[in-house]
């Protein structure tokens, strides 16, 4: 695997890092899996490129998509998921009927036809990275899947809230016990991971485009991620995208047609040996 | 078991009443042919088809308490091998029809292999990330399954070309496949499914090998999945990506969920209920998917236990 090679899974990994981390901080404390997150992950995109292309700002389009998409995680789990709350199953075929609703809306604004969110001018154009010629926004990409990590490792290990969050996925009944709003700390990490698949959108919006079923496409590597990973746990998320960005390139580099077998395998064999993935806890 | 044996007829333990009320509504089935349209009658045989397929799933998610999301990829595998093997291959369509079971069995038992150690919504996440792989392969490998614009193939049999004919082929499959399915759940193997649902601990502490059983009862679900595709692309003549798409998977469960988890035979009412819910709905407008998301959220809100379960629920509420 060239250099080249090398960097478009790293930076594909940063964006899954992106898109994973905010699917397994719901899934690990609020014991919900969110199968609307690729949907959340596809409507953040298109909404974070409309608001781009109306003011000309890419900074304006994220925080466009990622307001938008926390409202949107607002409705669904104040809205929808408290009439099902403690049921895991019924919670997830929940989400999954939003996610085809969420889907079909998208095409009905949007239309079928793929869009790129217009890159800044300053993140345009490539630079030398040990001789090898890269284009700039992707490196980009690859630094905010670092800041992202950095942000989330500070916020859960040096804060009050991160640390009610850490307590909550261990044992939330506890910490209600011990007098915390537990429900205002759910409510708070479901709007933050909604939030985060919206900024993955726009981030992925801009080198991976954006087409109907691109939602489809990066719920399954996110599951990926969190199976190989384990429940929420940050650096499992973390190793979970470097292996599954690194494999799919590598898959797409050696069987461009049969790319999706090779997170197969991994996938396969950890599953043999650690159900509950690399960094999963029984609970 | 502690049914009377008294009350029990000839034919495998189905009580008489029972025995009745089946062939009955086998007979109207089977008379459906003469009062409806080609159209309708083209509808009844997706309720029959969608109906096995979402009985396959209840196997698993209503006797061994496990709900798959992959067995809308097993069902496409099937339709894919199927298309392929006559109209690529130029293979007869039986001979399709028996590859294509086969290679369903094959990729449920590769599912089961790796699904088998997880239960709860892990085992939901691991079939649907399963699923989705077959998915993206069908996509992708342009060559083998013509990519996004799928492939032609005349699959139907020549004697079964008018609609009706079909029909009562299918009707036929229909029953010998319910019945096989029906049997499967009553034998001692199903009930330690049953088992394993209930308790997984206390099954593995009585010495049954509970990864060996659910290993078992999801390949016999896959073929029964196998057989509801196999009869799809004959149905059909035509199969692309979105056959084994995560949304025929979610029809299949939904189907499922609307005629009562467990109930086995609900799955032809759940199947009826969505299938002319879908026909309705595409005559008006052509966002059925936003439809179907819609009908999911509402079912699993108002009524998770099924559309006939609710009906009970509601009509002994007003009795009392």
């Amino acid at each position: 695997m060239s250099l080249f090679q090398l960097l478009n899974g790293l930076t594909f990994a940063a964006l899954l890092f992106v898109v994973a981390s905010g699917f397994t901080l719901i899934f690990g404390l609020l014991r919900i899996v969110n199968l609307a997150h690729g949907a959340l992950y596809l409507f953040g995109g298109y909404i974070g490129y409309s608001v781009a292309v109306k003011t000309g700002s890419f900074v304006v389009g994220g925080i466009g998509a990622m307001a938008a998409i926390a409202a949107i995680g607002f409705v669904l789990d104040q809205g929808l998921l408290r009439f099902v709350r403690g049921n895991e199953l019924r919670q997830v075929l929940l989400t999954l009927g939003v996610a085809f609703f969420l889907n079909d809306l998208a095409l009905v604004i949007w239309g079928g036809d793929s869009f790129t969110v217009p890159i800044p001018e300053m993140l345009r154009g490539g630079t030398r990275v040990f001789g090898t010629f890269y284009p700039i926004y992707r490196l980009f990409v690859l630094g905010m899947g670092i800041f992202v990590f950095i942000g989330l490792w500070v916020l859960l290990n040096h804060t009050r809230l991160g640390a009610l969050i850490r307590a909550g996925v261990d044992d939330a009944e506890m910490v209600e016990a011990s007098g915390v709003n537990i429900r205002r700390v759910f409510l708070f990490t479901f709007l933050f991971g909604s939030a985060l698949a919206g900024l993955g959108g726009l981030m992925g919006g801009a080198f991976l485009s954006l087409y109907p079923s691109a939602d489809a496409e990066i719920l399954t590597f996110s599951l990926a991620v969190v199976i190989i990973g384990g429940r929420g746990s940050l650096v499992g998320v973390g190793v979970g995208s470097l292996l599954v960005g690194l494999l799919n390139t590598l898959g797409q580099v050696m069987f461009p047609e049969l790319a999706y077998f090779v997170i197969f395998g991994p996938m396969a064999v950890l599953l043999a040996f650690r159900p509950l993935g690399l960094f999963g806890r029984a609970t | 078991m502690t049914q009377p044996v008294s009350k029990t007829s000839v034919l495998a333990g189905m009580t008489s009443r029972a025995l009745v009320i089946t062939g009955l509504v086998v007979i109207v089935a089977a008379c459906l042919p003469m009062v409806l349209s080609s159209y309708q009658v083209g509808l009844a045989t997706e309720v029959l088809i969608f109906g096995v397929l979402a009985m396959s799933i209840d196997i698993l998610a209503g006797f061994a308490g496990r709900t798959s999301l992959g067995h809308g990829a097993i069902f496409g595998v099937s339709t894919y091998v199927v298309v392929y093997a006559t109209g690529q291959a130029g293979l007869s369509p039986w001979a399709g029809f028996a590859l294509g079971v086969l290679a369903a069995t094959a990729v449920a038992s590769i599912f089961a292999l790796l699904a088998v150690r997880t239960s709860g919504v892990y085992f939901l996440l691991l079939t649907l990330a399963l699923g989705m792989i077959v998915w993206g392969v069908c996509l992708r490998w342009t060559q083998v399954t013509g990519g996004e614009n799928g492939m032609r193939a005349d699959v139907r049999p020549a004697a079964l070309m008018s609609h009706s004919a079909f029909y009562w082929a299918v009707l036929a499959g229909a029953v010998i496949v319910s019945f096989a399915m029906w049997r499967f759940v009553r034998s001692p193997f199903g009930l330690t499914l049953r088992g394993i649902r209930d308790s997984e601990s206390r099954m593995r502490s009585l010495g049954y090998n509970v990864p060996l059983h659910l290993f078992i009862g999801f390949t016999v679900s896959g073929i029964f999945a196998g057989i509801a595709g196999g009869l799809y692309a004959m149905f059909n003549n035509f199969v692309s990506p979105s056959t084994v798409a995560l949304a025929q998977s979610v029809e299949g469960v939904l189907m499922m969920i609307a005629g009562g988890v467990g109930t086995l035979f609900g799955a032809f009412v759940g199947a009826a209920a969505i299938i002319v819910l879908e026909n309705i709905v595409s005559s008006y407008t052509e966002r059925w998917l936003m439809v179907l998301g819609i009908t999911f959220v509402l079912i699993m809100i108002f009524a998770p236990e099924g559309i006939i379960g609710k009906l009970r629920a509601i009509t002994s509420r007003k009795v009392r």
